[in-house]
């Protein structure tokens, strides 16, 4: 007997598995075959190349891969695609789901416990899940006297800002989902939103912690956007672009870490105090505010704006990446794909099954998402370390460290990057 | 309003810029209890702890209940350091019933108290560190806890509320091959606590955030009748178990840690290198404990006091001078039992401390106070 469901019946679990066979197939035969019927009668079906495409023949289109592929790989060009799975939102939130889960562990490893163990069964893989549909269903309580659409749209609008920042950040050659040629330009702009948000979400809920909170937030957000802008001048007077697909091209040989160490290191602080990680996690610090500017949020609103977090580590991640550890370049090691598949085709005893155009990415494309999400999970992975390192600091010693010394190290990183230019080391005409 | 109003809940007429903010009894970082606290921007105008939310009344239930009956309840207010919260209690018991203790029992009952000191402060170190925002400071202590935890278990029967100590020696004796496996158990546990001082101690975060806040000066500390470890990070050399030896710690070398500097991180430092000292404490008494006899003195049934005899017995606690002021009457019940905690003492100066702090120091300065609220309110 299963110890996580301790009155599970194989029996009963196959009545419901039929019952609701049952349901579908009564629907389905009084409902959808007559209005499938009454739609032909009504409808001309398309002739395509000089064939009738009749309901049976589109079927068996679907189930022929050498029709469908091709069909597979013009949506993969669609903004759609792009929009929702591959360099956009999907492909976003599954590493940062993948993130969430190696934090969990990596943290439990460090301090000495299991962490996720029993949803799911393999080291509780599944407990992300648990925890969304937990939040899902939990009540959204909104405080009395909130400033309600405000109150509503601010983890929305958070989602949204973040979703926006991903789709700016190229994975692969040609994989990006906005390719701009102001692209940091207009990353410094959606990170400029963040703190309003915070701000209008913290204000809007009536209470006293999110307040101070959301006012902790929007100091260290803004103070520590200056030095995050000027830490990127460097790379920007190297590469003489905006452009973040053309920055990555430029590094095909040396990553700019190498040259302008000092503008990495100011950047990844920024980017822990951007995110509010420890050990900046002052707007949120537990201690003092109970949970900064999310106390009031409740179900899943709050859900949303751990998805917004997340997503905003993730490109912010993907940024440090493409900025200054070469993006996708790498060595090719992606196996080919084996031509006489295509060729020859598959032989699965007497049958053989011809797919032609089976190869949907090509393996420049593939080795480069590899190279990309390698890279990012190790920026990640030192993104999380300091969680389990440092207590948390204040905000007088946040403040003196973002004006006083990121500021200053990052106009010694702006005169490093103009003294290879000038020297003619780097950049433009220069050797590399 | 013509009615009187608690002094949370009064409106206060106060300036526009200053918020008033109530930290707890509903708060992550207050404990059972709330602070009321006045910040203007950052700063801390005010303060104003308002304890009294977990009061039990155990010193009323001490008076209908006998000598022997009382002790199961008087550890509750410290749990974790249940073994130092009945010391004062059965010393003074003792002294009113006229019990001569063996020796084996006296020793005993130093490592149990010292072995319950750690378990203690374990647990305070671990709410400080999650406190200041250190996960790993929560996880580590609160792990290596269980070391302890099992040696008392071995001892006593059970994990926290041991109910060990009674008036006369201790309830039961040592099992077979204890003296091994502590020393075994402490040396480990000695071992592991010195590796907080490089994720903790030696942190250059912690030491940014804790020093030069909160400072409590040596004159202050003594004129606010403060105890304990905020007394001796504060540059006084005050230990019960040296000044005022009681049971066996005259024949054992203890040594106290004083710091000069009074600030937060002097406090959370004492109590870490107490537990150090508490380790070689417990050496000393497996050494120098006699290996075989009596551990308790078999009393009558109901013993009664005299008429009108008082007894004040103090000891050393996780939290400072912890005394026991026990009035007997000619009856079986003690006719008035008064505890005089550490935890409320040291609370005195949290509104000195906390004025004109910034508000991310409020928790670094008032956990370090070594301040447990359920001892406070009893």
């Amino acid at each position: 007997m299963s110890v996580i469901a301790p009155n599970f019946k194989f029996s009963e679990f196959v009545k419901s598995i039929l019952d609701n066979v049952f349901w579908m197939l009564l629907i389905f035969v009084l409902i959808g075959i007559p209005a499938v019927m009454i739609s032909l009668f009504y409808i001309d079906l398309p002739v395509i190349n000089g064939e009738l495409l009749t309901p049976f023949l589109a079927l068996t289109w679907l189930a022929d891969p050498s029709r469908t592929l091709p069909i597979l790989k013009s949506f993969m060009t669609t903004d759609l695609f792009r929009i929702a799975a591959f360099p956009g939102f999907g492909f976003a939130a599954l590493l940062a789901a993948g993130t969430i889960f190696i934090e969990r562990k990596m943290l439990a490893k460090l301090q000495l416990r299991v962490g996720p163990f029993y949803c799911g069964k393999v080291e509780g893989i599944l407990q992300l899940m648990g925890d969304g549909l937990k939040l899902i269903s939990k009540e959204i309580i909104i405080p009395a006297k909130a400033d309600k659409p405000i109150f509503w749209a601010a983890p929305v609008i958070f989602v949204a800002t973040a979703a926006a920042f991903v789709a700016l950040i190229p994975v692969a050659p040609g994989w990006v989902v906005a390719d701009v040629d102001v692209g940091l330009l207009a990353v410094f702009a959606i990170i400029g939103f963040f703190p309003i948000i915070t701000i209008l979400s913290a204000w809007s809920s009536n209470s006293k912690f999110p307040f101070i909170g959301g006012i902790r937030a929007l100091h260290q957000m803004v103070s520590f956007e200056i030095p995050l802008i000027l830490s990127l001048l460097g790379v920007v007077i190297l590469t003489g672009t905006l452009n973040l697909s053309e920055i990555v091209a430029s590094q095909s040989n040396f990553p700019w870490i190498i040259f302008l160490p000092i503008g990495a290191i100011i950047f990844f602080i920024t980017i822990l105090a951007e995110l509010e990680r420890i050990p900046f996690d002052l707007p949120e610090a537990e201690s003092e505010i109970v949970a900064g500017w999310l106390t009031e949020f409740s179900g899943m609103i709050y859900g949303l704006v751990q998805l917004g977090t997340y997503l905003k580590l993730y490109a912010f991640a993907g940024l440090f990446v493409v900025l200054f550890l070469g993006g996708w370049t790498g060595p090719m090691i992606w196996p080919p794909f084996p031509e006489e598949i295509i060729t020859n085709g598959i032989v699965m005893g007497p049958i053989t099954m011809k797919i032609p155009g089976l190869p949907v990415f090509s393996q420049e494309m593939l080795n480069g998402v590899m190279w990309f999400v390698i890279k990012t999970v190790g920026v990640i992975f030192f993104i999380l370390l300091p969680r389990g390192v440092f207590p948390r600091i204040r905000i007088d010693m946040l403040l003196s460290l973002g004006w006083y010394k990121l500021i200053g190290l990052a106009f010694v990183n702006i005169f490093i990057a103009l003294g290879l230019l000038y020297a003619g080391v780097l950049g433009p005409g220069g050797l590399l | 309003m013509s009615k009187e109003l608690l002094p949370g809940l009064a409106l206060q007429k106060v300036d526009e810029r200053i918020m008033t903010l109530n930290v707890g009894p509903q708060h992550p970082g207050s404990g059972h209890m709330r602070i009321i606290v006045q910040i203007d921007g950052d700063f801390i105008v005010a303060c104003d702890p308002d304890p009294g939310y977990v009061h039990r009344g155990e010193e009323k239930m001490a008076e209908y209940r006998n000598y022997i009956t009382n002790i199961p309840h008087l550890e509750r207010p410290v749990i974790h350091d249940s073994c130092n919260v009945l010391y004062p209690y059965v010393l003074g018991v003792e002294e009113i019933l006229g019990i001569e203790v063996p020796e084996r029992a006296k020793y005993v009952r130093v490592i149990a108290s010292e072995l319950n000191r750690c378990i203690y402060t374990m647990y305070w170190l671990a709410i400080y560190g999650i406190f200041l925002g250190h996960s790993t400071m929560f996880m580590w202590p609160a792990g290596d806890r269980e070391l302890l935890i099992d040696l008392m278990e071995k001892m006593t029967g059970a994990r926290v509320t041991h109910a060990h100590f009674v008036p006369g020696g201790v309830r039961n004796d040592l099992p077979a091959n204890f003296e091994d496996v502590c020393l075994r158990q402490v040396n480990y546990f000695e071992k592991r606590i010195k590796e907080y001082a490089a994720v903790f101690y030696d942190n250059p975060i912690l030491i940014a955030r804790t020093k030069d806040t909160g400072v409590l000066s040596r004159q202050d500390a003594i004129r606010l009748g403060t105890t304990g470890s905020v007394l001796r990070a504060s540059g006084v050399d005050y230990d019960l178990r040296k000044k005022e030896p009681y049971d066996v710690y005259d024949e054992l070398d203890v040594h106290t840690n004083v710091m000069k500097e009074g600030d937060s991180y002097a406090r959370s430092k004492v109590p870490w290198l107490d537990m150090m000292e508490s380790c070689n404490i417990i050496r000393q008494a497996l050494q120098k404990m006699p290996k075989s006899g009596s551990v308790r003195v078999k009393l009558k049934p109901n013993p009664k006091g005299k008429v009108f005899d008082t007894v004040y017995k103090r000891v050393e606690s996780g939290r400072g001078s912890l005394g026991c002021y026990i009035v007997s009457d000619a009856k079986p019940e003690p006719y008035r039992v008064k505890l005089s905690v550490g935890s409320f003492r040291n609370l005195i100066a949290l509104p000195y401390l906390l004025k004109g702090e910034k508000l991310g120091n409020m928790p670094s300065v008032y956990w370090s106070l070594n301040y447990w609220p359920v001892e406070a309110d009893r």
